[in-house]
């Protein structure tokens, strides 16, 4: 019985390495063999396009701009823009409003005690504020402005901030080689960043 | 029937005392609870309520034995006792939201017992609200650098082999308002923006190669179908690792405000990474840095920087009992909470009684798991003098739950600060009321 068992395991490895064998490379739908989980393979994905996927596809690498659509926008008509869909939670010229505080200042106070957080003095790229006003407002109604309301709101929010001038033009090009302030105000995690040890008697009290 | 409405009457009084209080355990005001119960069990034979309040009296036969229950309806999803309305999340009421489209509510975890969270009870952020999503219509897909863009339905995502496992969840701003004075007043509130469940799902590994990504992708975007479309870049070391591809929790199918019906599920990682409501992953070569991971979930470190993609959460633990407004009375304290780590299991908990002076190890609860809550308890005896209790982790890996102190020397405590892993201490004073001390 012994010497049989030690055959018939030996049969199996080696029909587990012809199915792995023959397990189809690349997706398909359905399954195959496998050496996994009982010699059955599951690939039940659909293929699909990225032509198919593209009004899905609105993230932006924001260091590069890579996946900022076509089309601008200028601050003047980023104003009426805001006036229209932000102004009711942001409040007039950006500075705060009934929902959210301003969206202008700050640059220079992280150096204080009291740091102001706003896309001209957080955001280190500036097609973070184009990719998020695209993704997420309005908040009542994301994604319903047209590329070139977000270009001209971005614009408009960028020259409140005195990044960009009131007779800019808001492209691709325009966000992604505009120098942030905070561009270099980022490190990576570098955690663990304490060593506190395991005192049981005679300790530094809390 | 008098008696019956006069017991009706004093059923009503006793459960609004109930949902007045935080904790049955420990009570706010215990005096009056006790006389309270003392005049239920005699008028209204509802003795066992407190046995101990009980004590001289002979016990009643309870109401309860005395007649039929209620019949069971035909169909039914089971909710908690009537007696239990008060325990139920709470909406921020420490940093006051002015909306609450983005927004969060805590975990009641002094009310937890064990280490699962009820699915109602699992703390909530969410950046643009909860989304309705049917399930036949909700698509996932996986794109950008990979062999072949492959996109899967609900039913197509079941079909996979699942996995269940447990682990704790836990908000990378857990602890925001409470660094460095009291600003909250329970434990709900310093440290509910926390749960633990069983989550059930496909290991994201297997999807990912079915669509064979390219070797040259470092980074995948996982963004959801939700008001925000919330999106974070996350690491493919991470991705292939231990996450997960969700959509089921504590037994059933998530619920709306987790990400019903799928969400990313990354163990040990502040939560905001784990995308509720997934529509697709895309693979890159490099992270998005995105609002959500710039200017929000960044730590400020010294020198006017910020410190980003700081995705494990440390060790921690926190004391739930006798924590927050509860009173506990001289004698026999049973002191028990919860340590988790986002790096491992956890090794070790100590608690000091004295201010931390001295420490003595507490007894871990079973089971200790990887990426999970873990109870801990140690009893003590109350001598009815001013203490200040609090614990402190050790996790598999050797590292030590540092106080505010230790970290603020690596740190900038400024504003609303995440990532707070800190010693967290509570102060009884002589009448037995628990607060807040942290500072």
């Amino acid at each position: 019985m012994q010497s049989l068992n030690v055959q018939l395991l030996g049969l199996g490895t080696i029909a587990l390495a012809i199915l792995t064998g023959c397990a189809g490379s690349g997706p398909t739908s359905g399954t195959t063999a496998s050496a996994h989980g009982g010699g059955v393979r599951h690939a039940h994905g659909q293929p699909i396009s990225e032509a198919d996927l593209a009004r899905w596809n609105i993230d932006v690498i924001t260091k590069t701009g890579a996946g900022l659509p076509a089309g601008a926008g200028t601050v003047s008509q980023g104003k009426e823009v805001y006036a229209a869909k932000c102004a009711v939670c942001h409040g007039d010229n950006a500075a705060g409003g009934p929902m959210f505080g301003s969206m202008v200042g700050g640059i220079g106070s992280f150096q204080t005690n009291t740091r102001v957080l706003t896309p001209g003095s957080m955001y280190p790229y500036a097609p973070i504020l184009f990719d998020y006003v695209r993704r997420a407002m309005p908040l009542t109604q994301p994604q319903s402005l047209t590329n070139d309301e977000v270009y001209a709101v971005s614009g408009y929010i960028l020259h409140l901030n005195g990044l960009l001038p009131a007779t800019a033009t808001v492209n691709a090009q325009t966000l992604a080689s505009l120098r942030m302030p905070n561009r270099d105000g980022f490190i990576v995690d570098d955690r663990p960043d304490t060593k506190a040890q395991r005192c049981m008697s005679n300790c530094r009290p809390l | 029937m008098k008696t019956s409405s006069k017991s009706a009457a004093l059923v009503h009084q006793a459960r609004a005392e109930l949902t007045a209080s935080d904790s049955i355990t420990h009570p706010q005001k215990p005096g009056r609870r006790r006389l309270m119960a003392q005049s239920l069990a005699v008028a209204a034979g509802l003795g066992g309520l407190t046995a101990r309040s009980a004590q001289g009296a002979e016990l009643a036969v309870p109401k309860s034995n005395l007649e039929a229950g209620r019949p069971l309806p035909e169909n039914e999803y089971g909710m908690p006792a009537k007696f239990e309305a008060h325990v139920k999340r709470h909406r921020t009421n420490v940093f006051v939201n002015r909306q609450n489209f983005s927004d969060w509510s805590f975990t009641p975890i002094h009310q937890q017992h064990g280490i699962v969270t009820p699915n109602g009870l699992i703390y909530e952020r969410h950046h643009n609200g909860v989304p309705e999503i049917d399930p036949e219509q909700h698509r996932f897909a996986i794109h950008g650098m990979v062999k072949q863009p492959l996109v899967f339905t609900m039913s197509d995502l079941m079909r996979y082999r699942s996995e269940s496992r447990f682990y704790f969840l836990e908000c990378s701003g857990n602890g925001l308002t409470d660094w460095l004075k009291p600003a909250s007043k329970t434990v709900q509130q310093t440290h509910g923006m926390l749960s633990c469940t069983q989550w059930t799902g496909v290991p994201l590994s297997v999807l990912l190669d079915e669509a064979g990504v390219s070797p040259q992708a470092t980074w995948g975007l996982a963004e959801g179908a939700d008001g925000a479309a919330h999106a974070r870049s996350i690491p493919i070391k991470k991705l292939m690792d231990d996450a997960l591809l969700v959509y089921a929790a504590g037994g059933e199918m998530l619920r709306p405000e987790n990400g019903y019906p799928l969400r990313l599920f990354i163990p040990g990682w502040e939560g905001n990474v784990s995308i509720k409501w997934l529509r697709r992953l895309k693979m890159g070569d490099q992270p998005w840095h995105l609002r959500s991971e710039t200017a929000r979930y960044t730590d400020p470190m010294p020198e006017g920087k910020w410190r980003q993609f700081s995705f494990e959460m440390e060790a921690k633990s926190v004391i739930t009992a006798p924590s927050g407004t509860m009173v506990v009375r001289p004698g026999p304290v049973e002191i028990v909470g919860f340590a988790w780590s986002g790096v491992g299991k956890i090794r070790a908990v100590d608690v000091t009684v004295d201010g931390g002076r001295t420490w003595r190890q507490a007894t871990l609860e079973e089971p200790v798991l990887d990426k999970c809550l873990t109870r801990f308890r140690l009893s003590w005896n109350w001598d009815g003098t001013p203490a200040k209790i609090a614990s402190r982790a050790v996790d598999s890996t050797g590292y030590v739950q540092p106080t505010v102190e230790d970290i603020r020397k690596a740190r900038a405590i400024t504003g609303f600060v995440q990532h707070h892993n800190g010693i967290f201490p509570w102060a009884i004073n002589a009448s037995g009321e628990v607060s807040n001390a942290i500072a």
